[in-house]
Parts: C-alpha cells; sequence; structure tokens
C-alpha cells in the first residue's frame, strides 16, 4: 500500500524561540509510526533515480520497504552494506540536491524523506542493539596506515578493517571524528553519535593515535619505511580558512567560521566548566552562505547574540547550504543579507569591530560555475553596525602532507593528485575526500574513502 | 597521557618541566613549538618547545605562570601528567648559511631563545645572546646560557643586576663597537622584538622575530594565528613561528595578542579565587 499524501511527515523539533538557547539537538528524530508513514510513500518504482543519486549507492528502495513493514534493524543491515556511517549522513547530508533532489515523487509533492528515514534506521539500531558486543575482526596480517579520523578516514579504517586489515589511524587533534567533532555543531549532530561509531571501530581492531600531526611528528615515509605499513590513505580534510583580504580583518572580533566554530564544538567553549576563551558578540555578521556559514550564525544565536546577520553575495537560489539548515537559521531569528558583499570592516579607537560595510549586489550573466555572477551596485555600500565578524568563505588546501612525501603529485586545484581509485602517483598511497577535493560534503568524504578501501584491497590483495 | 618527569622552579613564577613526549620528541627541532592540554576541560595552548631528548623521548617546556593553563601547569609535580601534547609544530628555525648571529632574548622569551641559541651554537654559529629582564629577581638560565653561547650579555631595566638598559642599548653597543652580525634573531614580548628588528633593520642586518599567537589546532585549520607579514596574511603556526622582523606588522601584532584580554583577566582571578591554582575535579 502507498501513502499519497503529497507532503512530507515532518520530524518532530524543539520549537525554534527554545532551541536558539541551547545546544540539544534540533531535530529529535521520527517515531517508528511516523517512519512507517513515510516509508509508504515511496513508490517502489523502477528506476530507483534515488539509488544513482547517492554518493554511495545506498539501495535506497529496499531499506524503505522494510522500514514500511516495520524491520527495522534489517533497514539499518541494508544500509550498512553501503554507507560506513548512516546516523550521521542521515543528519547532514544534503538530500536534496542527492537521493531526495531525483526522487519521482518530487514531480507531484514533495520527495519520500530518505535522509530522515536513514537516521531512524540508523538511532532504532543504536537504541535496540547498540550495545551489542562487537567481535575483533580476524587479521589479514596486511597493514594499513590511515592519516586523519574525519568521515573519510573512518569509512576508509571501517572497510578495511571488515576485510581483516590491521589498520592505525593518525589524528592530528585530540579526539577522533574531524569534521564532525570540530566543525559540525552538537545541535545537528550529537557528539555521542560520532564517539559511538568510533567506538565501534576500536572494537573491531582499529587502533587511533591522537595528537599525531603526519609530516610533522612522523611523514608518510616513514609510516611505510619504518612503520611496517604496506599501504597509507590520506584524508586529511580542507585545509586553512580563506579570508576575503578586505581592510579590517585583523580587528579584535573578526576569526574565521573554523575557529569560531572549533571553540565551541572540539573545546566546547559553550560550556561554563571549559576554559576555551571565546569572544561574546552581541550583533555577528557572518560572511558566507554554506554550511558552515549556518553552522555559525546557528551557534552565535546559542551562545547569545541578540542579532545575527548572514551575508552572502548571490541570492537565496544560489546559497550552497543545506535547505533545512537555512530553513532552521531563519526559524531561529538569523538575518539573512542576501546580494550584499563586505567592502571593508571598521573599528574603534581600540581596534574592535564596530560595523561591517556593505555593496549591494545584482546579478549579471553566468560564470564559471554555472551561477550567475554577482556585480556590485556602484554608490550602494553602506554600514552594519557589528561587534563580531566571522569569516565563512571556504578554505584552501593544507600543503604539509604533498611537502613532506616524497614525489608526492598534486592535481590542479592544489589538493593531493589521485585517480578515479583514489591511487596517488605513489605505489600505496590512496587519498581521498576534501584533501583532494578541496571543501565538499561528509558523504562524499566518506563515498572517497570507501573507494579507497577497495583499491587497497585490490592493491594488497 | 604525557608524564612529567622532572620539574624544576626556575624563579617566583617560571617553571621549567621535562615531559615524556616520545612523538613529539624524535623529530623536534630548535624553534619549533607544541600545543598542550591539561585535562578534559583545559584549552589548547601553544608553547615554544625549550628543548628536547629524542633518545629519551621527553621535551622540555619553560613557562611563566601568567594564564590560566599555565598557572594550572605550575601546580604539575614529578609523576603528574598533561592530557595530550602534540608537535613538533612550526617550521624549524633556519640556521644554514649563518656564520654570526646575536640573538636577543626579553623577559620570559630567554627561555625560548634558550634553545634556539645553543642550537644555532651546536650547529657551528657563532652566537652573542644579549638576555635582557626587568630586575635580577626575574633572571633565569644564566648557567646554561653561559655554558651554550660564545658571549653573554646580561642586562636589567634596574641596574639590579648585569649591565642596566635595555637589550637594544647593548644591541646597539654591539653594533657600533664592530660586530659584524649576518642575523639577528628576537625573542621576547613583541614591543622588544619590534624595536630590536627596527634597530637590525637601520644598521641594514637581516632579523628574525619568533612570534607567539593565538591558536587552537597549531596545523593551519583555525586561522587564529594569522598575521600581516610584508602585507599579506600568514599564518605563525604553519608559516612561522619565525618571521622577517622587517616584514613583520608590529602593530597589528600587538593589537591582536589582546584578543581574548578580558575573558583571560576574568579566567586568571577564577582559578586563584577558587583552587589556589589547582583545578577543582570532584
Amino acid at each position: 500500500m502507498i501513502n499519497l499524501v503529497k507532503e512530507q511527515n515532518p520530524m518532530p523539533e524543539q520549537a525554534p524561540d527554545v532551541r536558539n538557547k541551547n545546544f540539544l539537538e534540533v531535530a529529535e528524530g521520527y517515531t517508528e509510526d511516523m517512519a512507517i508513514r513515510e516509508a509508504m510513500r515511496c513508490l517502489k518504482c523502477r528506476k530507483k533515480p534515488c539509488v544513482s543519486g547517492c554518493p554511495v549507492n545506498i539501495k535506497i528502495p529496499d531499506f524503505i520497504a522494510q522500514i514500511a513493514i516495520g524491520e527495522f534493524e534489517e533497514a539499518y543491515q541494508i544500509i550498512s552494506e553501503d554507507s560506513s556511517l548512516p546516523a550521521i549522513c542521515g543528519r547532514v547530508c544534503p538530500q536534496e540536491n542527492q537521493c531526495q533532489g531525483v526522487c519521482t515523487r518530487c514531480a507531484k509533492g514533495e520527495p519520500v524523506a530518505i535522509g530522515r528515514l536513514e537516521r531512524f534506521a540508523a538511532d532504532w539500531h543504536a537504541a535496540h542493539y547498540g550495545d551489542e558486543e562487537i567481535q575483533p575482526v580476524e587479521s589479514n596480517g596486511h597493514k594499513v596506515a590511515v592519516i586523519g579520523a574525519g568521515p573519510a578516514g573512518l569509512a576508509c579504517a571501517g572497510d578495511l578493517v571488515n576485510k581483516g586489515y590491521e589498520v592505525t589511524v593518525y589524528e592530528a587533534l585530540h579526539k577522533t571524528g574531524g569534521v564532525l567533532v570540530y566543525g559540525i555543531p552538537q545541535f545537528r549532530l550529537p557528539k555521542e553519535i560520532v564517539a559511538a561509531e568510533v567506538a565501534k571501530l576500536e572494537a573491531k581492531g582499529v587502533k587511533f593515535v591522537t595528537d599525531a600531526v603526519v609530516g610533522r611528528a612522523i611523514t608518510v615515509d616513514e609510516l611505510m619505511k619504518e612503520e611496517g605499513f604496506e599501504s597509507v590513505f590520506i584524508g586529511t580534510g580542507a585545509g586553512l580558512p580563506s579570508f576575503m583580504n578586505i581592510p579590517g580583518e585583523n580587528l579584535i572580533g573578526v576569526c574565521s567560521a573554523n575557529e569560531y566554530l572549533t571553540r565551541i564544538n572540539l573545546m566546547k567553549a559553550y560550556l561554563p566548566e571549559y576554559d576555551t576563551p571565546i569572544m561574546h558578540g552581541d550583533r555577528i555578521a557572518v560572511v558566507g552562505g554554506g554550511n558552515v556559514a549556518m553552522d555559525a550564525a546557528r551557534c552565535a544565536k546559542r551562545m547569545g547574540a541578540s542579532e545575527v546577520y548572514v551575508i552572502y553575495r548571490r541570492s537565496m537560489e544560489e546559497l550552497p547550504a543545506r535547505a533545512e539548515e537555512v530553513h532552521h537559521a531563519i526559524e531561529e531569528g538569523c538575518i539573512f543579507k542576501l546580494l550584499h558583499n563586505p567592502v571593508q570592516i571598521l573599528g574603534d579607537e581600540e581596534g574592535n569591530v564596530r560595523a561591517i560595510e556593505c555593496v549591494q549586489m545584482e546579478l549579471g550573466e553566468p560564470d564559471a560555475s554555472g551561477r550567475r555572477r554577482p556585480i556590485p551596485i556602484e554608490g550602494s555600500e553602506f554600514e552594519v553596525p557589528v561587534d563580531m565578524v566571522i569569516m565563512s568563505i571556504g578554505t584552501k588546501l593544507n600543503t604539509l602532507i604533498l611537502d613532506t612525501t616524497d614525489q608526492l603529485e598534486a592535481n590542479r586545484k592544489g589538493g593531493i593528485g589521485t585517480d578515479d581509485g583514489a591511487a596517488t602517483n605513489r605505489d600505496g598511497i590512496f587519498a581521498g575526500g576534501d584533501a583532494v577535493t578541496g571543501a565538499a560534503t561528509v558523504i562524499k568524504a566518506m563515498g572517497a574513502g570507501k573507494v579507497a578501501a577497495a583499491s587497497i584491497d585490490e592493491y594488497l590483495g | 597521557m604525557f608524564k612529567v618527569v622532572k620539574r624544576r622552579q626556575l624563579n617566583d613564577n617560571m617553571f621549567w618541566l621535562v615531559i615524556e613526549a616520545p612523538l613529539v620528541a624524535r623529530k623536534a627541532k630548535p624553534g619549533q613549538f607544541v600545543i598542550l592540554i591539561t585535562d578534559e576541560f583545559g584549552e589548547r595552548i601553544p608553547l615554544t618547545m625549550a628543548g628536547h631528548d629524542s633518545e629519551a623521548g621527553t621535551i622540555d617546556l619553560i613557562f611563566a605562570a601568567v594564564g590560566r593553563t599555565t598557572m594550572l601547569m605550575s601546580q604539575l609535580q614529578e609523576g603528574d601528567a598533561l592530557m595530550d601534547v602534540v608537535g613538533p609544530l612550526g617550521k624549524p628555525t633556519n640556521m644554514d648559511g649563518l656564520k654570526k648571529v646575536c640573538v636577543v632574548g626579553g623577559g620570559t622569551g630567554n627561555a625560548l631563545a634558550y634553545p634556539l641559541a645553543c642550537g644555532m651554537h651546536d650547529h657551528g654559529v657563532e652566537v652573542d645572546m644579549i638576555c635582557g629582564y626587568k630586575s635580577k629577581d626575574l633572571v633565569i638560565l644564566e648557567d646554561e646560557f653561559r655554558a651554550g653561547v660564545d658571549n653573554l650579555y646580561m642586562m636589567t631595566d634596574d641596574g639590579t643586576y648585569g649591565e642596566k638598559g635595555f637589550t637594544t642599548d647593548k644591541l646597539k653597543e654591539l653594533i657600533e663597537s664592530g660586530k659584524e652580525y649576518d642575523e639577528i634573531v628576537a625573542v621576547g614580548p613583541p614591543m622588544m622584538m619590534k624595536f630590536t628588528c627596527k634597530m637590525a633593520s637601520d644598521y641594514g642586518i637581516h632579523s628574525i622575530a619568533s612570534l607567539t599567537a593565538y591558536m587552537i589546532d597549531g596545523t593551519g585549520m583555525c586561522g587564529g594565528c594569522r598575521c600581516k607579514i610584508g602585507g599579506e596574511d600568514k599564518f605563525v603556526c604553519v608559516d612561522g613561528p619565525e618571521f622577517d622582523g622587517a616584514l613583520v606588522d608590529w602593530d597589528d601584532l600587538i593589537k591582536r595578542s589582546n584578543y581574548y584580554k578580558e575573558q583571560e583577566a576574568e579566567d586568571r582571578a577564577h582559578v586563584c579565587r577558587l583552587t589556589g591554582g589547582v583545578r577543582y575535579n570532584d
């Protein structure tokens, strides 16, 4: 039986005025009834566009069919065949551009809420089977090193350990999870979920070495020559935050979104018992329109700012953040200043931010990215009084691994060069995720980690 | 955990800890730093290493107990441990091609100048070291310096020890007396480094300044340590910590060093009032 209601079953959420003052998870997840009702909206169409829309080709109609008949654990097992981190991807994937964007039901109404169902299956499994003891996987005798404990590295390590490889993951920070712990806030992805995924890998036999900066403390070549790793996967993520190179960016009160989010998420500056200092602004401008900008803006609101502006140079149509994040940010009171671009940041006599000067923009012809190019409207400059500015305009690639690994070649963008199978020009060295592509998404990094795991298995097998 | 294997108090407020950190020690070079966390609630702070022993797997940290974290660290005893130590970070000091240098250290900066000056000396560079302190009771590492460099000049602002005057007074005197340096290295408070590097430029001598800045990860991710070098934004953690002294925008750097001033003052008061330096941990 198919549920023909055109709209998705809404997911229960904390009310906007309540949640914008706390860091608890915003979306509370489907109940079993809601999940079944939503699953029954799937038409079981023959083309299955959702599967090809998914970067890791999860067998979406199959797992949804299991939810529809109440076989939730079976649904989880089907997802797990293709995805290493379903509880995470169900929460943070940009489904509207992937599986849900191509859902047949989009023709008349809303797509099936695939992400919410994925999350439901993963959470249901964790609630009912989360405590099950995991047995270590028997070793096949091959040692592989993974650099970076973010989504790419965790996915790669997960697939490799399942095949019997002895995997050691090196992480530069003191906690595992990469962007899942330092970047994405608690209210969007509870850190306990990430910790549970890492614990699962540890139980299977993956070793984690935190506080280890590969390229400084130990090089890729040393891992292979001295530590006995036959293959290395590099999943070190995106690198250095970009700034706009406009006057005033070094004033007190200007920081990168990476810094702001890391202080809050990784270092827990939102909890009084933690020492990490954080600047408290009352009127905060966040510059940029990606997911990171949304996270920064929504954190700023929760840290007590009375006004938070999201300043983006194009229109809502081009805004790259996930639709749900934009919707949530607006609900929580963030003010979007679209078609605005900062020209300079102004300071007071002591060097503190007092305002951001913006120019209004209009959209011209499409540029190389296919999006309409924003053009400044002459003479439209005006000041927005703010006491803090958070720059969230992307990242530049970190060259540490390239600089310290013998003869490892870069790609055209400056990332680590790889072929379609994640292999670099060096034998046994593979790479994937943002370190290769520049800033992208959790699911794409995870997908790249899985591709690399398959290639490593082939290389060593 | 990273165990404290040795603790030495250098004066009222300065401490020397030897910490077990084998992964850091095996690759550490003069000029590089670590980031450390005291415990679960701690912040991440950068600290330049004062030395290391690759074979013993230990690193040396010399610090003044001036902030929340360093105050907590000053309470650590042998056998206690830091939760995290990561490094070596930053680029090592460049010593190649140098024949004769003058290293100028100011106050607690002398602790960081120590491995650098001795490292250069061990590398075959002739090293003159000028140590500047406010007064006699703040003097540290005199014997260590004397054993590790060619010539040592001790200065105090109030004349209670060594010669009376600023480090720049002595630097000027040495240059005027005909000493020819390939490079002048400044390590200390920003204001002292600013004037030292300016003096070097006035005499047409290349200068290097070892900068400290706020940072979280130390690998280029947060951008908190950015500073203007020759008009360009550079990150102290990955592009530094040492930069051409003539290119540093000192006023920008000095301004940015006050970024968290208010919170830090509050924090300090908090540590002392609540715990007498030791964290309340129940």
